[in-house]
């Protein structure tokens, strides 16, 4: 199980009724500050609460990112809520358990070896007492600090955590109305926003008349400074409007990025913050050397954003689909002149996340046009086109590796050279507001290059930068080009996507030239046994043979890594089969994440990056033209459909006994390197820059 | 565009006959769910390139999200929140939630529409002809196989039924 040490989430906020309640008879209230992206958190705090207090899970009511109420998680990001959020929720529950126990034993003058649960009923030998949880609600403080004293219950003694517990939303997700874009307020104004098509851009003159024109029933048009808005009853002459608005808008000024900005090299020759991390003493001897890329990806989120926001001249109620509720409303209280107090920011749930998306700046938008009209409920609602092009993107990074091998054709050192834009501008974070909708105001403070993401949350650009393997003197450098012109921010594993796939693509250049078996390697380079055992598990899933033909047309492709050097281990074979383009047919997964809290969950959750990490990999990468980012709809920016994806296989080694491990990110890195190197055995030539497109393949065989 | 005038349209949804204003060439899509609270049918792209609005228009799907709400006078709109009453679309359901096919849920409705409509005409569909009636609809959680189970399991329990009927 967890280890009883505080988690984060705990030590900041230690109350125990800011995890629990028992108000409601009957029920149990469990408040969380993470929040559900379509991962199946919220089923996995399920158990894990209903395991620890021996009640059955329909009792428990959570509650889910409510800034001002619930408990301040941060970010649901990283790959960290059941390791966070989970381990807190286990340690409270088991206190509480602990402290009920010890008062029902005392009233009926027992020891408290002598007391058991039953759904929430306190038995003494097995006979009932009378007592349950809420009728000694009244009986116990819970508004003391955790000690985090009590001990959770062992893994052999879990029935409820390891099992497969349905989720409880989906039927709802699947036709029901469980979404942000589905809530329908009184006096609802619809509203749109109009995006600047690159940062720091002027609006320059717009007919507000024909605007008006343009929508069938009456709208309003409201604009300061480089912020259009139209607000309106009826949403198509809104959106009408806008329409009309985003043709005849001009723009001037600002950070127009050049149409080169999406090369490899673009990067590496800009201003840049160099950083030694690690500085291993270079050996003498022959360098081999590899560079490798990925461009700007978008998040892709099939609902666009989407938020609500009231304001009813003393306080501001806003809903959004935020991964942080608290930093946005201190980022927007910060950006609208308001008191903390003032602003509440609910969570509602909206369509699949995959790091920082549109979600907050609607949430700006929403809140913005709310004060200029006090007693209504705004509604802002983003297009497809701002979704895929105002959204911040995924960074790209250009990665670039060297080694000197020894005689064995192992390395005698190992050197990781980084360049990438910045993976976090999240509201908030270094001391930035972070809402587009802010920027476009008169007036907005200048833009303050960003830093990277803390080395404590797992580094941003060098996110599993150091290679999980044996290698002596590795050298680690990153340029984090903080003055990047494009918004970059955080998606799903950070600088892991484009580290991994260096990596483990040098690892397998390195085997090539020296005439072994990529899985050998790479075991003969590992003497951590949970690697090993992800490795060797991966290889005999997939049948890997290390005779396999190279340049056929189909082959099978290894990767590794350990998400942040920290989290979950995971090994992957890819098979793909080659024409003009690649097609992935089947991935094997080999997973290491500890205790697993819901094991179909985190099959899921691995089986979906697997699948999106291979669209990245082989489709995915956002084109600019004059200033803007081209992807203004799906068919400019194609990823993998029904027809495309592979078959996945994942198995969990078993590891119950140790503590829980995040996994949501963990496929990316290793299902980008594993097809990349199947690629590479399939060509007879290697692509290092990503995606692996059809015209990079058709360059390869030329 | 300035026209303030109504343009009422008769057609049935789910069953139901309905009446509504179509003027200004509003799309289906927001009659459904501004106009009948059907917030099943889900706004995706607004350009036929996602599928989340997917709806069955006389058992062929058809996307809500751009097609005026006029076009649809006197045909037949079938959506999802039409699965209680229509045995294929309640098995569908039964099978992603078996299979637990889906992440966020989001595209969903519009996937279990489109493979109600390949059912209908196809009633043990092998994974590739799955695979290729839904690749108008995107999922981007990555969901897709079990999405493609959770089709074969509703065809094998609807032949079952058919079977035994």
């Amino acid at each position: 199980m967890i280890a009883n040490q505080l988690p984060r989430s705990l030590a900041d906020n230690p109350r125990l009724d800011a995890w629990i309640g028992f108000e409601t008879p009957g029920r149990v209230r469990i408040s969380t500050g993470k929040v559900e992206l379509g991962q199946g958190v919220l089923t996995a705090l399920v158990q894990i609460a209903a395991e620890e207090l021996d009640v059955e899970p329909t009792r428990l009511r959570l509650v889910s990112g409510e800034a001002g109420e619930g408990p301040n998680e941060g970010y649901t990001a990283g790959s960290y809520s059941v390791e966070n959020s989970g381990g807190a929720i286990r340690i409270v529950c088991a206190e509480v358990r602990a402290l009920f126990l010890d008062r029902t034993a005392s009233l009926l003058a027992c020891g408290t070896e002598e007391l058991s649960i039953e759904d929430g009923a306190f038995r003494r030998s097995g006979k009932g007492t009378g007592f349950d949880y809420w009728r000694l609600a009244g009986d116990i403080d819970l508004s003391c600090a955790s000690t985090g004293g009590a001990s959770a219950k062992p893994a052999t003694a879990c029935r409820l955590v390891g099992t497969s517990l349905p989720r409880t939303d989906l039927p709802e997700k699947i036709g029901g109305g469980a979404f942000i874009h589905d809530m329908v307020m009184p006096g609802m104004l619809h509203a749109r926003v109009l995006r600047q098509p690159w940062r720091g851009a002027i609006l320059g003159e717009l007919d507000e008349r024909a605007l008006h024109r343009a929508a069938r029933r009456p709208i309003e048009v409201l604009r300061e400074g480089s912020l259009v808005a139209l607000l309106g009853e009826d949403e198509a002459s809104v959106e009408a409007a806008a329409v009309l608005a985003r043709e005849k808008a001009r723009w001037t000024g600002g950070e127009i990025p050049p149409d080169a900005v999406v090369q490899p090299d673009w990067l590496t020759t800009q201003p840049a913050v160099d950083r030694v991390i690690a500085n291993g003493k270079p050996a003498a001897g022959e360098r081999v050397e590899a560079t490798y890329s990925r461009g700007f990806i978008a998040h892709g989120s099939i609902g666009p954003s989407c938020a609500l926001a009231r304001w009813d001249g003393a306080a501001l109620e806003v809903w959004t689909h935020s991964q942080g509720v608290y930093p946005l409303r201190q980022s927007l209280a910060a950006a609208l002149g308001l008191d903390l107090a003032s602003v509440s920011v609910r969570h509602r749930q909206a369509a699949g996340c995959y790091g920082h998306n549109g979600a907050d700046d609607a949430a700006f938008d929403a809140a913005f046009l709310a004060l200029k009209r006090p007693g209504h409920t705004v509604r802002a609602q983003w297009t497809r086109a701002d979704e895929l092009t105002a959204s911040p993107f995924g960074a790209p990074m250009t990665v670039k590796l060297d080694a000197v091998l020894d005689p064995e054709g192992r390395p005698a050192d190992w050197g990781i050279e980084i360049w990438s834009a910045p993976h976090g501008q999240r509201p908030g974070m270094h001391r930035a507001i972070n809402l587009i909708g802010a920027e476009a105001l008169p007036g907005a403070p200048p833009r303050v290059p960003p830093g990277d993401v803390p080395d404590a949350n797992g580094f941003g650009a060098a996110r599993n930068a150091i290679a999980f393997y044996d290698l002596p003197a590795q050298r680690i450098v990153t340029h984090f080009v903080a003055g990047h012109p494009v918004r970059t921010s955080s998606l799903r594993g950070l600088g892991a996507f484009a580290n991994v796939f260096a990596i483990e693509s040098f690892i397998d250049e390195l085997a090539e030239a020296t005439g072994q078996d990529p899985v050998a390697y790479r075991l003969s380079l590992s003497s951590d046994p949970r690697a090993r055992g992800v490795i060797e598990a991966a290889a005999a899933m997939a049948g890997w043979s290390p005779d396999a033909a190279i340049g056929e047309g189909t082959a099978k492709g290894f990767g590794f890594s350990r998400y942040k050097n920290k989290a979950a281990y995971m090994a992957a074979v890819a098979e793909v089969a080659l024409d003009e383009e690649v097609r992935v047919t089947r991935v094997w997964c080999a997973v290491d994440a500890g205790l697993v809290i819901n094991p179909d969950g985190a099959a899921n959750q691995v089986e979906g990056g697997v699948i999106q990490a291979a669209s990245w990999t082989l489709k995915e990468a956002v084109r600019f033209e004059n200033g803007r980012a081209t992807c203004s709809q799906w068919d400019d920016y194609p990823i993998l459909r029904f027809s495309e994806v592979p078959e996945v296989e994942v198995r969990f080694i078993d590891m119950a006994s140790e503590p829980a491990l995040g996994l949501g990110e963990v496929a990316q890195g290793p299902t980008a390197a594993a097809i990349g190197n199947a690629v590479a055995r399939a060509l007879g030539a290697r692509i290092r820059d990503l995606p692996l497109s059809r015209a990079r393949i058709m360059e390869a065989l030329l | 565009m300035s026209d303030l005038a109504t343009q009422m349209v008769r057609f049935t949804v789910n069953g139901q006959p309905v009446e509504a204003d179509a003027a200004g060439d509003v799309p289906l899509l927001a009659v459904l769910r501004g106009e009948f609270g059907l917030t099943g049918s889900r706004f995706g792209c607004g350009l036929e390139q996602c599928g989340a609005c997917t709806v069955l228009l006389d058992d062929e799907p058809a996307y809500a999200c751009s097609r005026p709400a006029w076009t649809v006078a006197g045909r037949r709109v079938m959506t999802i929140e039409d699965a209680g009453r229509d045995p294929m679309l309640a098995a569908l359901k039964q099978a992603f939630v078996e299979e637990q096919a889906g992440q966020c849920g989001y595209c969903l409705s519009g996937i279990v529409m489109r493979a109600r409509a390949l059912l209908a005409r196809q009633p043990a569909p092998d994974r590739a002809s799955i695979a290729a009636a839904l690749d108008g609809n995107l999922c981007r959680c990555g969901a897709h196989n079990r999405i493609i189970r959770a089709v074969q399991r509703a065809a094998a329990r609807l032949s079952d039924a058919g079977a035994t009927a």
